[in-house]
Order: structure tokens, then sequence, then C-alpha cells
């Protein structure tokens, strides 16, 4: 039985809404090319069921596979972005935060929730990358450090999902120092020896890499991930040749000792469970 | 100076150093006892009110050209002019000695500024001055032996009681693939942890160019001061304008929209104290930049020095937490 706290219409995602899609939409897959069925995706996590390609998995995804029963309590989803900056290019920020609010149900690239992962209770912040690229500014920000906040008041493990193309630009040196806040505030949990998960998905890159992404007690990665700190074009740019298959994957960063291990999204809940029990337990 | 300045000239310089010379050349005229005296204070009225009135209403695109000026002072600049004895320590322990960071323990000059001379650790991005040391110095991109290194010695000048000067002078970390390979964000990542609960003062200036993540990780502070020509933003212009507009060349724009001056970050609230600098920028008048920096230092250091390290460190988080703006609720 799912439950949430409801606090604005429209808001929230359930199962059931995500499973509501009809038998008919097909998608190919980007790696293998097997046209997949959504209802087989929805059952299989949202992995290939050939090649086991992991398809791109919102926050309120995470949420339902992650939590005990899909059953958690969300938080400071009212909290809404301003434009400090009166931030316009091409178009305007106030523009483009209309529009990813209408076309994702979110108010800004991040949701919080708590509830029970493996029967230990759990502060856990999962990015979405379908607003504005799942981009750090002010409200992302404070959403992960009040994620924080929540564990360490009450003495509760931390997991973050990460996905973003790092800080955003349209809120300047806001969102750089939201870098610093989360940061600063995970030595909270470090000091009380409350355990920090850290689960990086494709794409993690620029200052979420730089800052709460890479601080996990323990880093894990979904494979083939794009992660790192610098883009890959600039880098190509910068040193004005091709980056070597497999550059900036998840593998080449558990290879390189960045990441402790690289789960597959249908194992990433066993896989947790697993790890809260052996350091929770004695 | 005047003759490599004039080797420099930005653009919206150039009507100011001409008319300078002309005044220059009227100076030094041979007036065979003809008196230009009325003329020169003319003229020299008039170059002062051409000053002013480029230099009072800089666009935020030509400050962050003046932050980039090759006459600007750098970091190790800034050590020979506020301290005496730099002793500079090298490497991270694990990889490399990174030029483009450079640090170590000195005596901060603060009786010059009204305060005592006291041991400083200095941290600050080095850029080079010619070809060969802007190569040496990779342009003042560190790599993560950089941000190693300052971590690993801001800890040292935290076990030893000292405050830490940070000077901030970066276009960003370096986005090479050894960079990837070795941990950028990992090892920015952990300095900004680092920083967070340091038990000694630190002060952050930024001097020159602030650019991201890069400058961020050595740029954690309980002060954070900024000199009036330097900018500090989550992306370079450039760099905003080839994502966002898909082209160079909106590099003005960028500049606009990015709110990246000590102006605009004062209002933010994310830097505490705009340092002035002479008209025309820190390379005109270098001496009166390093005097304005150590002053504010000073005063900064004196403040700081007097607090508990409990409530450095709770007064630091509590500034990062106030950085942000939201509305909750129905708003
Ligand atoms: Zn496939």
């Amino acid at each position: 039985m799912a439950w949430f706290q409801r606090k604005k219409k429209g808001i929230l995602t359930t199962r059931n809404d995500q499973n509501n899609i009809p038998e008919g939409h097909w998608v190919k897959c980007p790696k293998c090319a097997l046209i997949n069925n959504h209802r087989e995706l929805d059952g299989n996590a949202w992995v290939c069921v050939k090649c086991d390609y992991h398809y791109r998995f919102g926050a309120g995804r995470y949420f339902d596979l992650l939590f005990d029963n899909a059953t958690y309590t969300l938080h400071d989803a009212d909290l809404v972005p301003q434009d400090p900056l009166s931030f316009t290019d091409r178009k305007a920020y106030a523009d483009r935060l209309r529009t990813a609010a209408q076309e994702t149900g979110m108010n800004d690239a991040v949701r919080a929730a708590t509830g029970n992962v493996g029967g230990h209770p759990v502060s856990m912040a999962a990015m979405d990358f379908s607003f504005i690229g799942g981009s750090m500014g002010s409200v992302v920000g404070e959403i992960v450090t009040r994620a924080i906040k929540r564990a360490a008041a009450q003495q509760m493990p931390l997991i973050v999902i990460s996905q973003s193309g790092g800080a955003r630009m349209m809120e300047g040196a806001l969102s750089l120092m939201q870098m610093a806040k989360t940061s600063a505030n995970l030595t909270r949990l470090d000091q009380m020896r409350l355990p920090y998960i850290s689960v990086l998905t494709n794409p993690t890159t620029g200052g979420v890499t730089a800052s709460f992404a890479m601080l996990g007690d323990i880093n894990i990665a979904e494979p083939g991930a794009l992660i790192g700190f610098a883009g890959p074009r600039v880098i190509r740019e910068t040193i004005g040749q091709d980056l070597p298959p497999g550059f900036q994957s998840a593998e080449f960063l558990q290879d390189h000792g960045f990441v402790d291990m690289i789960v597959d999204r249908r194992q990433l809940r066993s896989r947790i469970v697993h790890l809260l029990d052996l350091i929770l337990e004695p | 100076m005047a003759k490599n300045q004039a080797a420099y000239l930005l653009d919206f310089e150039k009507p100011l150093v001409e008319l300078e010379m002309k005044l220059n050349e009227m100076r030094a005229l041979d007036t065979n006892g003809v008196d230009l005296t009325q003329e020169i204070a003319e003229l020299d009225k008039r170059v002062d009110e051409l000053r002013s009135s480029i230099y009072q209403n800089l666009t935020r695109w030509q400050r962050v050209q003046l932050a980039r000026h090759p006459l600007r002072p750098y970091t190790l600049n800034y050590v020979e002019a506020l301290t005496t004895g730099f002793v500079e320590l090298r490497g991270d322990r694990y990889y490399a000695d990174d030029p483009a960071i450079v640090s170590g323990f000195a005596t901060f000059r603060g009786s010059n500024y009204d305060y005592i001379d006291r041991t400083v650790l200095v941290v600050g991005h080095q850029k080079g001055r010619d070809t060969r040391q802007r190569k040496y110095r990779r342009f003042g991109m560190p790599n993560p032996e950089g941000y190693r290194k300052a971590g690993r010695l801001m800890r040292i000048a935290a076990k030893f009681g000292k405050p830490i000067l940070c000077l901030l002078d970066t276009p960003g970390a370096y986005p090479g693939m050894e960079a990837e390979e070795r941990g950028q964000a990992e090892a920015i990542a952990r300095n900004l942890f680092d920083m967070a609960c340091l038990p000694v003062p630190i002060i952050v200036v930024i001097i020159g160019e602030g650019a991201s993540g890069g400058a961020l990780g050595i740029g954690v502070g309980d002060r954070m001061l900024m000199l009036e020509n330097a900018w500090y933003s989550v992306i370079a212009p450039e760099s905003c304008s080839s994502i966002l507009w898909r082209s160079w060349d909106y590099r003005e724009e960028a500049a606009r929209a990015l709110r990246l001056t000590a102006k605009d970050l004062k209002k933010f609230g994310v830097i505490d104290t705009i340092v002035p600098e002479p008209l025309g920028g820190a390379h005109r008048d270098p001496d009166a930049a390093f005097n304005a920096v150590g002053r504010a230092a000073a005063a900064a250091m004196q403040e700081l020095c007097t607090l508990s390290p409990e409530t450095l460190i709770a007064v630091r988080h509590e500034r990062l937490d106030q950085i942000g703006k939201f509305s909750e609720g129905n708003a």
C-alpha cells in the first residue's frame, strides 16, 4: 500500500501513475536497438532486457525502487526556485522554470523523502535530469542540505541519488555556493558517524560530482553512467583529440579508484540494504 | 610600466591612453618660452574626466577583461608585497606538485595595517607572466594535485593554529584527461568538505578570475573579500555563451547575465567586502591594490582571530547555509 503526503496537486507521481502506460508504447534501446515495451521496462527497473542498458530513471522511480513497499514521505516539495539574477539567454530563466515545472510536475531538479530501506529509517534525496538537466541551483542545494540535516536530526543514514549536468548557470555564483553548502553539511553526518551512500547515475558531472556526489562513505555507480568533472566536449576541445571509448564511464571511475562498486539498478536496493545492515548492525 | 601598459591595451582603454600620451607629449614639449600651463591643465582635466567616465561605468564584460589583464598582480606578487619570509611548500604527497597552485607559510605584515605581524598559510592560484611561465603554471588551471596539495597544507596550518589566506585567480580547474583520471571532482569536493571544518580563520580574496569549482576548491572561508574588478561565477562568460547561446559570440551578454562582479555578489550575500582598486584596475597602481588587500585582510584576521574554533566553524556553516534564493510554501 503506497501512501504519500500530498501537499500540492500534480507534484507527486505514484507507482500507479507511472505504470499507467498503454500497452502500445515502445522505445528503442540506444545501445542494442532492441525495441523495448514500456510495461516490460517498468518491471525491469528500466534496464534493457537484452543488453542491460540503463535508461534514465526519475527521482520518483528511485524512491519507489528503493524504499520498502515503495512507501515514503516526501519533503520540501513546496520549495520553489526564484530568478534572483533575472537571467536571460536566448530564453528567460523564468520561462525555462515554468516549462520545466509543467513538463515534469516538479518544482526543481531534486526530491527528498524519508522512509524505510530494509527496515532502516533513511533520509533520501534523488535528483532528476528531466528538470533543466538536473542542474543544481538554490533549491537543489537547499533540499539536499535539508535532507542531510534531517538525517542528522533523526540519526538516520543518508542516500543521495545524483543525476546532474552540474551547477545551474542561471543562478550564477549562488549555484556555485551550493557545492560548498552541501559539502559543509555532510561534515555533520561524518562527525555523528552516520553513513552516507552516494549513488551516481547517468550523467553526474560538474559541480554535483565535485561536491556531495563524490563525498559518500560509499560511492556506488550505475553501469555505463557518465561521471566526471569537466564535460567530454570541453576536454575534447582542450586536448584537441578524441577521447578513448569508455572515458569518464562508471567503469573508468571504478578503475581509477573513485567509486566503490558498480551496481545494476535491478540489484541496487538489495545492495544498499546489505550495506546498511553491515554498517548499522553490530 | 607605462610602455608595457600600452602594449596590453584593452579596447575601451584606448581613447584614454591616447589622451594621456598627448598630455605627456605636451608636458615634455620644449615650449621655447610659450606658456602652455593653461592648455596642460585643461587637458589634464579632460584626462581625469575621461578616466572617471570610463572606469566608473565599466560593463561587466569590461571588468572581466580587467580581471584578466596580463599585467594584473598575481598571487606571488601579493605574497611578495604583503608578507616576509615566504617558504613555498610543494607536492600533494600522492602524485606530483602542481605549479598552478602555490602555497606556503609566511609572515603577514599585519603591522603595516593596524594589526600585528603573524604567521599565515598562503594558498593561491598562480598564473604565468610570459609564454613559458604560462605553460608551466597551466594558465592558473589546477590539476587534482593542486587541490590536494592545498588541502594537505591547510590541514597543517590548522594543526599549528595559523590563519589561512586564500587568493583566488583561475579560469577554472584544468579540463584535461589526466585531471579526470586522477579525480578532479573528488579533489575539489574533498577540499570543500575539509575547509568547512578547519579550526582556524580562513580569509578568501578573489584577486582576479574566480571560475567555478576550480576557484571554490580553495575558496571556502570565513570572510570573502573581492577586488573591485575581479569576477566570480559558476562558469566563465565564454563557456556560458557557448552552452546557452550555442555560440562563442555572446560573452558580453553572458557576463551581464551571470551577475559576476563584486557589486553583484555583495548584493547576493556571496561576498562580504569589496576591496577597492586604483582607478583603471589593479595593474595601473599595484601598490595601491596590495595595500587595499592588506588592509582588508588584516581587518578580517583581527576580527576572526578572537573567535574560538567552535564559534568560527559554526558561523562558517551558518554563513553557507544562508546562501541561496528560493520561496517556500504557497508563495
Ligand atoms: Zn539494449
